[in-house]
């Protein structure tokens, strides 16, 4: 057994591991740890691919900002989970027919398993072409060859971010805010307005 | 390719590192460390009185809403950075997509900004 597949075998494990974690473990914060745990072996599997860029958006996007949005919403959600889970026991049995029926159509797609003729299994990160320099490859590809998706891609990002705001921002009209180019256009000479009152009179 | 993977080696030295030395403290501090076990050791303190309600309350929405943006804007490096690998490379087309695609979020972000979605309150 080379080092190669024996951090393969690590990083599986881990990743089975935090994956089964997930499922079972009690507070649901400590089961987004362990996804968190589970996002990080599967960019160490994309790294042992040879998908080094798969690999650090898996830790970039998944474990630095969808984890943590995870997070924000086990946090936020006031719901008492051992209720929850009392609750769960009722749906017990239609959870147990929907598992059979995933099983059952994973042991059929691994029953018609069939590699086609002349592909290599183990050769993927080299089929982009220019090596193994597998951004670099994704950077010539992305941007001309498949524009519309690219620009598709960015037209979502900016409907998520509008629908986000128009969902969730309220603006409170009852407060203060800071106005920071009222402050500075504000001219000091006019702020001060000096009165030379005479005595015994009022102003 | 193992090339490639000899270049991961520090890395993942350094995992090792990292894992031995989490791993240790935690079973060190089961080995070594005084173990009195006490209910109230475990429960809620709050200044001296007994807790008021569940540590689990309603939170702002609007941690989510930053948390929403700062993903969004993730994503825009993230397609930032095969096209800064690539850059040498790349034909007309490539850098001025890439251009739209900035534009595009940039009108997103100027509407943010315009609406005060960063300020907080």
């Amino acid at each position: 057994m080379t080092a190669v597949d024996f951090t393969f075998l690590l990083f599986s494990i881990t990743l089975i591991c935090g994956g089964l974690f997930t499922v079972i473990s009690r507070s649901p914060v400590h089961s987004v740890l362990w996804l968190i745990l589970a996002f990080l072996s599967g960019a160490g599997l994309m790294v042992l691919l040879g998908a080094e860029f798969v690999a650090m958006l898996l830790i970039i996007v998944y474990v630095g900002a969808v984890a943590v949005l995870f997070l924000f919403v086990v946090m936020m959600l006031d719901v008492d989970f051992a209720v929850l889970r009392a609750e769960m026991a009722k749906s017990l049995p239609l959870a147990l027919v929907i598992a059979l029926v995933l099983v059952i159509q994973l042991v059929m797609v691994f029953g018609n398993w069939q590699t086609g003729a002349g592909v290599v299994m183990n050769d993927l990160p080299n089929s982009v072409g220019a090596g193994p320099h597998n951004t670099a490859s994704i950077g010539l590809l992305l941007y001309d060859k498949y524009f519309l998706l690219f620009q598709l891609a960015g037209l979502i990002l900016l409907v998520s971010m509008i629908g986000a705001i128009v969902l969730t921002l309220r603006h409170r009209r009852d407060i203060k805010r800071q106005d920071i180019l009222a402050q500075m256009y504000r001219d000091p000479v006019k702020a001060l307005d000096m009165h030379d009152i005479k005595p015994g009179q009022g102003l | 390719m193992d090339d490639l993977l000899r270049n991961y080696l520090p890395v993942l030295i350094f995992l090792a590192i990292a894992v031995v030395m989490g791993a240790g403290m935690v079973l060190a501090a089961v080995v070594v460390a005084p173990h009195d076990p006490d209910p109230e050791k475990l429960s809620a303190y709050e200044c001296g009185f007994n807790a008021f309600d569940d540590a689990r309350m309603k939170f702002d929405i609007r941690f989510y809403l930053v948390s929403i943006l700062f993903i969004i804007f993730d994503l825009e490096v993230a397609f930032l950075f095969p096209w800064a690998v690539a850059f040498g490379a790349l034909s007309v087309a490539a850098f001025w997509s890439m251009m739209i695609f900035l534009i595009v979020l940039t009108v997103g972000f100027a509407y943010e900004w315009k609406k005060g979605a960063l300020e907080w309150e």
